[in-house]
């Protein structure tokens, strides 16, 4: 069992990236001004420059809550598409913050305009809002992929993040996933955990069965 | 298959229920049941015994006795012996052992469920998630009725013994609806389960025993349909309460004519499912897997009639059939199924055959890929399209996993095939424009609506039926008033036993015509017009002493056939504001206090002066009380749980026949009249034949009131003749027969056409001069139906 991606600040990329040398793990950079992506611009694709100089090969964006809030929807495409550009060949997952944006409708209206700004992932949370991925946000947002697929013929990711810390929870996500796009869309390449806190509740549960008792967190190393 | 490979392939697996306590419950009762009366399990007199069996498999589950009439006999007496302990309870007294048995359903919940899905087939996860926690809600409800009875119904009594017949779709839901309140209102129940689905009504017997429920309070009669019906026509039983199909409504409808006791139909339905173009698709496409492959389809107010605008149809076929292929038919006691077995090997055969006609008329039949168990009873979740409205598979019940779609281009289409139904159990409307889905809400002719959600219970909401789906509600303070009657009403002189006989110019040997020169011309009074009548006859109306007071129109059927029309055509009133209304009615009142001389004057020749004088000061006084209530009888905002309020609103009944009472001749009239039209309403009355001549007066201070043509329509003749005209229009929604008990059973009988509800003196003679009994809300109860709109909240 391996995870998807190591997902680090700028900060840790060179350390990350030296450390999985050689396990094939890829490293993703949180950036754009991570969690509340309000400082400059300029700044925020600087930013995405320099983690892919240092070897990311992913990149976790973050959005200007405002402009969806606003509905300067072209704001908001410009913005996203700037990165994209930033990213280059990095894989770029477009993080939506819907803990902020707090109505169903600007989840899906964001959605679709991160997909259609080039964003390869579409992620809920950053972990940092009050509320991170929840069942009906990501019922909403995994319908907007479908129909973007639907229209488009292109298949983006999803990662639901924060909030889910246990392996029991992680299948009703799985279950989601399945029944509303299909087992193709639970690769990787489609689909990812935010598994911070979720980690040792796996391995809790691969004890669990392993043995028939049941296990304890601090028995397991720290993820 | 090793856990990498259940991780590749992501198959779901089976998540069976253990059945273990179910089936070790069945053992303990060696799988034979008696009948449970007067707290016992008593072996029935019959001595014969039915199977029951588990739909899945086909494998008999249990025998249980089939009683025979000398069961209904004992079970009835039983009930009779422990009525008047059980009604000399407090209130609450009562509320406790409701209370008790909430708690003691809860205790035993998973039981409950599982042999719930082991009987009647439906998914562990419906019985679990849904049926049960439904059922002990009900009990919790209707404990807190018991408590506030004395504080909420003054003047209300139980009804006494009650005889309950109950379907095998909820079989321990449908028990609930119909034993709490029951007993919560005071009256001991003896109820049928139905023939396929007995073992949940037994375990509940049990479970009032456990509570210590007095003995005989609680009786549950396992029989066939023919002693069902036995107990329904049992001389003993006081009120009636059957859910099942409107064919068997009908036939104890008919069967019961003769005798006042209450009656309550929850009957079938064919509900429209409306879905607008600026619908969720998507949530749409998830509120018809509730709405018509809930429980198999085996629902009565299923949405099995799929209503979608146009433009968006093709887009909601397609998503509905990849939703489809997802659906999982199988083991109802697997947890993670959607969809479990059909109760029998005969009703499945009903729906293969409902299907086949349907696709030989010209439906396309579409079904996904999913396979199905090999052995027991399932049919395929399925998708009718190309359907037309005068398919037999749009108009009749299937009770099955059978969805016929139809479109429709603008909301008044949708509203028109909506409604283009003999039934009204329910409705479902989906749009995310709330003027749109609330207009079409207050236009659909059911009892309960569901705005962009669907199939929502809650024992607060009443649920029941407008049309052919029958009346009365359950749940709610309108439930509790279906299990109570008011004190009163027992304390008042019987009713006459016989129809007046009456000899007019038209019967066969005719009448001798009276020479007096007659100064006045009394007409029907149809559609705002006088008019003659049709027959070309007329007949004398004679005073006190024998004189000849002047002649009435002798009306036909088919005066009332134009009454109808006229009454039918009218429906503007109902839409007019209910101040509107008010004005109109105040304006009645104040032309008959200018004439009120001359109508003493005329009246007294039939009814003396003295009750002329006080019956017509009385009549404006009861047109003010109704002009007062017409913009006062309001509805209710329920707050079930869930995030969702129930708007519960009395809405007129439609168009009501009323056959007034002779006591009486101008206040009884009006004192049916005025409720009905207050609450909007339109009338078809007749005059007792005691002094129908009071028509040109009524006539006339309508005349002079504003009040639009048709709203009351005025017909004299014989009532006997008029009245079954009446009863059996089908454009008819309800009659009123204050008459003889005879008038009485030959409407209740005549009235099974369109089911129409009927309302009657109940064997007595009403005291028309006593405004605490002869007016408000008694009378306005039966003057409207309740609908509850279901609108949730949040996105």
């Amino acid at each position: 069992m391996t995870v998807g991606a190591v997902c680090v600040y700028h900060a840790f990329v060179e350390t990350a990236v030296k450390a999985l040398e050689g396990s094939g793990i890829p490293v993703a950079a949180v950036s754009t001004g991570f969690p509340a992506g309000l400082s400059p611009l300029a700044e925020r694709v600087d930013e995405i420059r320099r983690s892919v100089e240092a070897g990311a090969s992913e990149i976790d964006i973050v959005i200007t809550r405002a402009h969806v809030f606003n509905g300067d929807w072209q704001a908001l495409y410009d913005e996203i598409a700037a990165f994209k550009q930033a990213c280059g060949p990095a894989h770029m997952k477009t993080i939506l913050g819907t803990g902020d944006l707090m109505t169903l409708r600007n989840v899906a209206r964001a959605s679709w305009v991160a997909m259609m700004a080039g964003a390869d992932f579409i992620k809920t949370s950053t972990g940092k809002e009050a509320v991170n991925a929840t069942l009906p946000v990501s019922l909403t947002m995994i319908r907007c992929l479908r129909d973007y697929s639907e229209r488009t013929g292109m298949a983006v990711g999803f990662k639901p993040a924060g909030g889910i810390r246990t392996a029991k929870q992680a299948l009703d996500w799985l279950a989601l996933m399945k029944d509303e796009l299909g087992r193709s869309w639970l690769e990787p390449s489609l689909f990812r955990f935010g598994v911070s806190g979720m980690l040792a509740d796996i391995e809790r549960q691969l004890e669990h069965y392993l043995t028939g008792r049941y296990s304890a967190a601090y028995r397991h190393p720290i993820a | 298959m090793s856990i990498a490979e259940k991780f590749y392939t992501m198959e779901y697996g089976a998540a069976p229920e253990d059945p273990k306590e179910a089936v070790q419950w069945l053992e303990r009762h060696h799988r034979r049941f008696e009948e449970f009366i007067g707290g016992a399990w008593v072996k029935p007199l019959s001595g014969e015994y039915q199977t029951t069996s588990d739909p899945s498999n086909g494998e008999t589950l249990a025998e249980v006795a089939k009683g025979n009439i000398d069961d209904v006999n004992a079970a009835v007496a039983a009930a009779r012996k422990a009525q008047p302990g059980w009604q000399a309870l407090s209130g609450h007294e009562r509320a406790r052992f409701l209370y008790a048995l909430a708690r003691q359903v809860q205790k035993h919940s998973r039981r409950l469920a599982v042999l719930e899905s082991m009987d009647n087939g439906k998914p562990i996860r419906e019985s679990r998630d849904i049926d049960i926690p439904l059922v002990a809600r009900h009990f919790y409800h209707h404990a807190g009725w018991a408590q506030l009875l004395d504080t909420e119904f003054p003047g209300y009594t139980a009804c006494g013994v009650v005889g309950q017949v109950i379907p095998w779709n909820f079989p321990l839901l449908m028990f609930a609806w119909k034993v709490a309140p029951a007993l919560a209102a005071g009256n001991t129940v003896v109820i049928k389960p139905a023939k396929y689905t007995p073992l949940t009504a037994l375990a509940f017997a049990e479970l009032a025993i456990e509570v210590g429920l007095p003995p005989g309070v609680l009786n549950v009669l396992t029989c066939d349909a023919k002693n069902g019906q036995a107990l329904c026509e049992h001389p003993g039983v006081d009120k009636i309460a059957f859910t099942g199909s409107t064919e068997v409504g009908r036939i104890i409808r008919k069967a019961t004519a003769n005798s006042p006791r209450k009656i309550s139909l929850e009957l079938g339905g064919k509900s429209p499912f409306v879905v607008f173009d600026d619908a969720d698709i998507d949530s749409a496409v998830e509120g018809l897997v509730d709405a018509i492959w809930f429980n198999q389809g085996q629902v009565c107010c299923a949405g099995s009639r799929l209503l979608v605008q146009e433009r968006v149809a093709e887009t909601l076929y397609s998503r509905l059939k990849a939703r489809m292929e997802t659906l999982r038919v199988g083991h109802p006691l697997d947890k993670s199924i959607d969809i479990g077995a059909i109760v029998s090997p005969v009703q499945l055969e009903t729906i293969k055959k409902m299907v086949d006609a349907g696709v030989a008329e010209g439906a396309t039949c579409w079904q996904p890929h999913n396979p199905l168990p090999e052995k027991g009873s399932y049919y395929p979740p399925t998708l009718l399209t190309d359907v037309h409205p005068t398919a037999s598979v749009a108009q009749e019940e299937i009770f099955g996993p059978v969805l016929a779609a139809m479109t429709f281009r603008t909301p008044a289409e949708a509203a028109e095939l909506a409604n283009n139904t003999v039934y009204g159990l329910a409705a479902s409307v989906w749009s995310e424009n709330i003027n749109v889905a609330l207009d079409l809400a207050s236009q659909v002719k059911a009892g309960v609506v569901w705005i962009n959600c669907t199939n929502q219970f809650d024992a607060a909401c009443g649920f029941g039926g407008y049309r052919e789906s029958g009346y009365g509600r359950e749940g709610g303070r309108e439930g509790m008033m279906e299990y109570l009657t008011p004190k009163w009403l027992h304390t008042l002189p019987p009713a006459k036993a016989e129809a007046a006989r009456m000899q007019t110019a038209d019967d066969a040997d005719g009448i001798e015509l009276a020479a007096a020169a007659i100064d006045r011309t009394v007409k029907q009074y149809i559609g705002g017009k006088q008019a003659r009548p049709d027959s070309g006859y007329s007949f004398p109306v004679y005073g006190r002493k024998g004189e000849l007071l002047g002649e009435a129109p002798l009306g036909n059927r088919k005066d009332i056939r134009n009454a109808v029309e006229a009454a039918r055509g009218a429906g503007s009133w109902a839409k007019m504001s209910a101040h509107g209304r008010a004005q109109v009615i105040y304006y009645i009142a104040e032309n008959m206090i200018q004439r009120r001389d001359e109508i003493v004057h005329r009246l007294s020749a039939a009814v003396g002066e003295e009750q002329a004088a006080v019956e017509t000061d009385l009549s404006v006084e009861r047109i003010f009380t109704y002009a007062a209530w017409a913009d006062k009888y309001d509805g209710m905002v329920h707050h079930p749980p869930g995030r969702n309020v129930a708007i519960a609103m009395p809405e007129p009944v439609g168009t009501i026949g009323i056959l007034a009472p002779g006591e009486a001749p101008l206040l009884g009239l009006l004192s049916l009249i005025l409720p009905a039209i207050a609450v909007g309403n339109t009338v078809v009355a007749v005059p007792s034949e005691q002094y129908p001549l009071i028509l040109s007066d009524v006539y006339q201070v309508l005349d002079t009131s504003d009040m639009p043509g048709g709203v009351v329509n005025l017909v004299a003749g014989k009532p006997m003749e008029l009245g079954k005209t009446l009863a059996e229009h089908d454009g008819v929604e309800a009659i009123w027969c204050f008459r003889s008990n005879e008038e009485a059973t030959m409407v209740r009988a005549a009235s099974i056409g369109n089911m129409k509800q009927v309302w009657t003196n109940d064997g007595h003679e009403y005291d028309w001069f006593n405004p605490a009994q002869a007016e408000g809300r008694w009378f306005l109860q039966h003057a409207t139906q309740v609908k509850n709109i279901w609108v949730p909240y949040g996105e």
